[in-house]
């Protein structure tokens, strides 16, 4: 007898107790959803940090100071670690590595504004003149400070777009002064709008001032921490890792078996590690919810095993007129395989469902995951075969006759 | 309905039996042959002796009811016959073909062409309708859509439940649900119906009625029945009774004046169970 009529006959009885099958279901349902849904937040992380990180563009290093690479104890962030990343070494490496176009340093001061009777709290960076080419920010009125103006340390910001939205009330701010620590800046330009990043974040929310002038004025302190280093293209990123290294090695007299004081990481070593972090977490709570499947599964064995007891009259029957005892027992495993499959489908919906609305709801990035959906079609199918082999096997060991008579 | 009796009557043996009815029975092919069958259980340690021997021989358009107290033999007997259980020693050939030996799943297919079972207890599907549990035979024989539709309507026309075809068992009187099930068991066509105490949850009028299907099936269509009872006056709508004790054949003999069901119901007064719902 085909499959084909098996599998009618599995609906039928399927269909006979509509209730019971969808609450054999619920457990999958959930279950694949969950998966879905998890994996989905874990490869939005993912995706996030790779539109950020494209953002920055692909040519962008870090320079910092202090040997965070290095493992176990040594971070790196002690007082010798801090300030070997000195203006010197910095004017170094624009002046002697021909692969690095443009260099700035970035030292940040999360400080207050003040504009008449109106102050906002922000991030102000100090960089150099360099740092619109760097970061690909574009100027919307007035101008970026100078050189000279980094030279002198003078107090000049550029503000960024929610600055002026919040302070100045549709005013233009150039030439207009603002407060920072009661000291006067003097605004000369104002920033293109950027918008959020792919985190969410008000990329927005910024002012740059001169790095000279943020380390006298604001933090009283002449170390650098961080520079932005552009290469002169996507493809020099590795050489510019490499040059820059073996240049600050040199600088810092460190020889061959001293570990480095500096670290130097491109944009794909930052993606690796947020990757990394990121595929761990998808993991996991991929695999937690995976473990609510495996209860979904358990509980479609629990309700086919009951369903063979409570049914052993109708397997009689089914025996005494023709049935074979494999048709009975394809019958019970495509039942509990349509169960498992149903529910994997609608889990599905329900995930990509709950994918839709997490963004909206909780504001973290998702991304559905084919993977995942074609694993949870592929595990729940598992799950059916695995779980309802072994109630379809006791369907089918029944004796017509025991089976008739049982009351 | 009309194509079950077509098939009927192209049987040669049907035909032969239906013109000589009453002369010339021993004519007729066999449809059971059972030979010096022997059943043994083992219980734990004790052997049980279900069957000593037992030789029978049920030709085409006979109507035989099998008697006997519990423990006598009778219920494995059906159980043999019905190809449900395999006798230890003997030969049984059913419908020409020697069937003592074969594997379950040929027994399996046997039951599903050869045989059609109605229980006592009835034993429909629940919260199915009728029609589709006369379709059920026909799903494991193989037996396209279009094709089961119509012979699943034909039978239950000939058990008299048209216009029931929708309705769930749960909506139907115990009466009306054995004759879904005889509707069930017609529906393969099969050379044998077997009918383990069909009137066993039956009031008395609803058994007549029964019993009048079962006659009308056997004479009109020439099917061959065999019916399991313990009450003697239901056995008397048979034309031949076996009656077994101690796991043997104690008697077998012809019905002289076999009870007429149709006559009875007609004699009854009437009453509007059927069409009543």
């Amino acid at each position: 007898m085909n499959l084909l009529a098996i599998i009618r006959i599995a609906y039928r009885a399927l269909a006979r107790n509509k209730m019971r099958a969808a609450l054999t279901m619920l457990g999958v349902i959930i279950g694949v959803a969950a998966v879905i849904a998890m994996v989905s937040i874990g490869q939005g992380a993912s995706a996030s940090v790779q539109a950020q990180i494209s953002n920055f563009g692909t040519n962008l290093l870090f320079v910092s100071a202090g040997a965070q690479n290095v493992g176990g104890v040594r971070s790196g962030t002690g007082d010798n670690g801090t300030n070997t990343l000195t203006e010197d070494d910095l004017q170094a490496i624009q002046r002697e590595v021909p692969s690095v176009s443009m260099i700035s340093p970035m030292v940040n001061s999360r400080s207050q504004l003040v504009v008449g009777n109106q102050n906002w709290n922000t991030s102000i960076q100090g960089v150099s003149e360099q740092l619109p080419g760097i970061r690909k920010w574009t100027i919307d009125s007035g101008d970026f400070f100078t050189e000279s103006d980094v030279r002198s340390g003078a107090r000049v910001i550029v503000l960024g777009q929610t600055i002026v939205d919040n302070l100045f009330n549709g005013m233009d701010p150039v030439g207009q002064s603002v407060r920072v620590m009661n000291l006067p800046f003097r605004v000369v330009g104002v920033l293109g709008r950027k918008g959020q990043d792919p985190q969410g974040r008000d990329q927005d929310d910024i002012a740059f001032a001169p790095y000279t002038t943020v380390q006298k004025k604001l933090l009283g302190t002449t170390r650098i921490q961080v520079a932005y280093v552009s290469a002169v293209s996507a493809d020099a990123t590795y050489t510019a890792q490499v040059q820059i290294g073996d240049l600050l090695r040199q600088r810092h007299k460190l020889s061959g078996n001293q570990p480095d004081d500096f670290t130097v990481r491109n944009m794909s070593d930052v993606a690796e590690a947020a990757n990394e972090t990121n595929s761990i977490m998808t993991w996991l709570l991929g695999s937690i919810a995976g473990v609510s499947l495996l209860v979904g599964g358990i509980g479609i064995m629990n309700i086919m095993l009951v369903s063979v007891t409570e049914r052993t009259r109708e397997i009689g029957v089914r025996l005494a007129i023709g049935a074979r005892s494999s048709a009975v027992k394809k019958q019970f495993l495509i039942e509990s395989i349509v169960l498992s499959l149903t529910g994997g489908t609608i889990g599905i919906l329900l995930g990509i469902a709950a994918s839709l609305a997490i963004p909206m709801m909780l504001g973290w990035p998702t991304l559905v995951s084919t993977t995942a959906i074609v694993g949870s079609v592929v595990f729940s199918a598992a799950v059916g075969i695995f779980f309802g082999y072994y109630p379809a096997r006791k369907a089918a060991a029944l004796d017509p006759i025991e089976a008739l008579r049982y009351e | 309905m009309a194509a079950i009796v077509e098939q009927r009557i192209q049987t040669p043996g049907a035909q032969f039996w239906r013109h000589q009815n009453l002369i010339e029975r021993v004519e007729a092919p066999a449809v059971i042959e059972l030979d010096h069958i022997h059943k043994t259980y083992t219980m734990g340690d004790v052997e049980v002796h279900a069957l000593r021997g037992v030789s029978l021989t049920i030709r085409e358009g006979e109507f035989v009811a099998i008697m006997g107290a519990s423990g006598s033999g009778k219920s494995t007997t059906m159980n043999i016959i019905g190809c449900l259980d395999r006798p230890t020693r003997g030969t049984y050939v059913l419908d020409g073909q020697d069937v003592s030996q074969l594997s379950k799943d040929e027994r399996a297919d046997i039951r599903s062409q050869k045989i059609g079972f109605v229980f006592q207890g009835f034993n429909l599907l629940s919260r199915t309708s009728a029609i589709e549990n006369v379709e059920l035979p026909m799903l494991y024989a193989s037996i396209d859509s279009q094709e089961r539709q119509k012979r699943a309507k034909e039978a239950l026309a000939a058990v008299g439940l048209v216009g029931r075809e929708q309705n769930h068992p749960n909506q139907l009187s115990g009466g009306q649900q054995q004759r879904v099930a005889i509707a069930r068991a017609l529906v393969n066509r099969p050379a044998l119906i077997l009918a383990d105490e069909p009137t066993g949850n039956l009031d008395s009028r609803t058994s007549i009625e029964v019993m009048e299907i079962f006659q009308r099936l056997n004479r009109e269509q020439g099917i061959t029945l065999v019916l399991v009872t313990h009450e003697s006056d239901i056995a008397e709508y048979a034309s031949r009774v076996v009656v077994f004790k101690d796991g043997r054949i104690k008697k077998d003999y012809e019905i002289e004046n076999q009870r007429d069901a149709g006559e009875e119901l007609r004699s009854l007064p009437p009453i509007e169970e059927d069409d009543e719902e």
